[in-house]
């Protein structure tokens, strides 16, 4: 237990002390927020939506856990090149207490960066439909959190080095991203579209987030929920295999 | 303690280990001496879990790395040759992580961190963060750790490198004493051939990833007849220089430096 602990602190101690790096994680959601939200909200108003602000804020929160928990889970990779994984990985303590611990704390540094994020949505003009829902809306966080954070270290057992990078970047989680409905509203759209959006786990975190914070749900929250904790299972499970499957 | 058969480590045409034999005896300092990249590290990593063998056998106070790679563990610590501190963390609380991974209970761990970082003159820093340390202090630190906690066996991956005459010292005398009144089993690797003549009981020297020449320091120069050790390593390695591509791990150095990540 306190091997997980420890490995989870390290991650928020690391968080703690690189100040730059939280200022400047939040120049892309910012954006996002203000450029999309206010850019497109005269058109969205006039396709009979409502306010584009509200209906993104939920969409980039939702962003900026996946992002920050994929990127920490991969942090791995800079631990593999600057040796301190190594220090890990001999130690008498089974490999999957190590990933649960890594794991665990670059869920929580997301978990941070997300709510950084919420309060900044909060200030630009973002309202809640009813606060009572919040934790509803914290437990959806919590749940992309551990989803993504478990899919970055896995991704981030396989790659040797960190050239890959921009593979992932490309090809995994822009397109999560992108066809998650962060963006638009996932009713009406092309047929293959829709087909994807439903495969993507983003899409029911997101829709949980939106329905917890504005009221309005496209698969149910049961089915949000459901999803999400089976396919953050299932990550942990291949993470912490892949992980115990690390040479270095 | 250590039973190594017929060991070979391939990576794809390259083969790094090329059918090694040893035995390193309970409680004995041993010296595992060779050029660069003539397949040192490669065998430490087989010997510690960290790499499969492609063939051979390993044993390590009985158990096999693979197999029982959790048990062998329990049974070894190690110095790298590169570094493995967490520079976003403070001298103390990497030493304090270590302390947790390998068990040592809190009480023996609080005074057994503040003895290592007073004998290597890092207390005054230990609430820094390790980033901002020198080479030394960092190599200094790195031993420090791996001496927290008493192992049957002890690896050092050429620890001495880059450290001043009085650090080396205070090291040999710590390693020496922990094999003197633990009886810890010493493994281990250096350019320095007077540490080796100084310390090792017996020596094997491994070039091209095959062992040319086992035996205490004193055989090693009579099979020689040389005088001192460097001499007989010279004879056995030849003089050439050799080169060591540069690894993934110095291009991703760069690539960190280049992104203003300070390590």
């Amino acid at each position: 237990m306190s091997v997980i602990y420890v490995l989870w602190l390290r991650e928020l101690r690391r968080y703690v002390r690189s100040r730059t790096q939280i200022v400047a994680s939040l120049g892309q959601p910012l954006l996002y927020l203000v450029v999309l939200g206010f850019g497109l909200g005269p058109v969205f108003q006039k396709a009979g939506q409502g306010s584009y602000l509200q209906f993104v804020a939920p969409g980039i929160i939702a962003m900026t856990v996946l992002f920050s928990s994929i990127f920490s889970g991969m942090g791995l990779l800079w631990d593999r090149q600057f040796g301190f994984l190594r220090e890990t990985l001999v130690a008498p303590v089974p490999r999957i207490q190590v990933m649960l611990g890594r794991t665990l704390g670059a869920a929580t540094v997301a978990m941070c960066q997300g709510l950084l994020v919420a309060i900044v949505c909060f200030v630009v003009g973002f309202r809640v439909a009813d606060p009572r829902a919040l934790p509803v809306a914290l437990l959806f966080m919590a749940l992309i959190a551990c989803l993504f954070s478990a899919l970055g270290t896995a991704i981030g057992s396989v790659l040797q080095n960190i050239q890959g990078f921009q593979l992932i970047m490309n090809f995994l989680v822009m397109p999560i991203f992108f066809l998650s409905g962060a963006l638009y509203p996932l009713n009406n759209l092309p047929g293959v579209l829709s087909i994807v959006t439903r495969l993507d786990p983003l899409a029911y975190g997101v829709d949980g987030l939106r329905t917890a914070l504005m009221g309005a749900s496209q698969f149910g929250l049961a089915a949000d929920g459901s999803v999400l904790v089976l396919v953050a299972m299932m990550l942990l499970f291949i993470g912490s295999y892949l992980f115990s499957k690390i040479q270095v | 303690m250590i039973q190594v058969e017929h060991l070979v480590k391939r990576f794809g045409e390259f083969t790094a280990v090329d059918d090694i034999s040893f035995e390193v005896r309970r409680g004995e300092i041993f010296a595992f001496l060779g050029p660069n990249g003539a397949g040192k590290t490669t065998t430490i990593k087989m010997l510690t879990t960290l790499a499969r063998p492609t063939s051979g056998t390993v044993e390590i106070d009985g158990l096999d790395p693979n197999g029982s790679s959790h048990e062998v563990r329990k049974r070894f610590g190690i110095v790298f040759q590169d570094p493995s501190l967490d520079g976003d963390l403070t001298a103390y609380e990497n030493m304090e992580l270590h302390g947790v991974l390998y068990h040592v209970p809190r009480k023996v761990r609080v005074e057994r961190i503040e003895q290592l970082l007073r004998l290597f003159e890092l207390w005054e820093r230990g609430n820094q963060q390790v980033k901002l340390f020198s080479g030394g202090m960092k190599r200094r630190l790195e031993i420090a750790r791996g001496l927290l906690h008493t192992p049957k066996i002890l690896f050092l991956d050429e620890p001495t490198l880059g450290l001043d005459p009085q650090t080396r010292n205070q090291l040999w005398t710590q390693v020496k004493h922990l094999n003197q009144s633990e009886g810890v089993t010493v493994f281990l690797t250096t350019h320095y051939m007077d540490e080796a003549d100084r310390v090792a009981q017996r020596i094997a020297v491994i070039d091209h990833g095959k062992i040319v020449a086992q035996g205490s320091p004193q055989e090693l120069k009579q099979q020689t007849s040389r005088d001192s050790l460097e001499e007989a390593f010279l004879a056995l390695t030849g003089s050439t220089i050799r080169d060591e591509a540069a690894s993934s791990t110095d291009q991703m150095r760069q690539f960190g430096k280049l992104w203003g990540n300070r390590r």
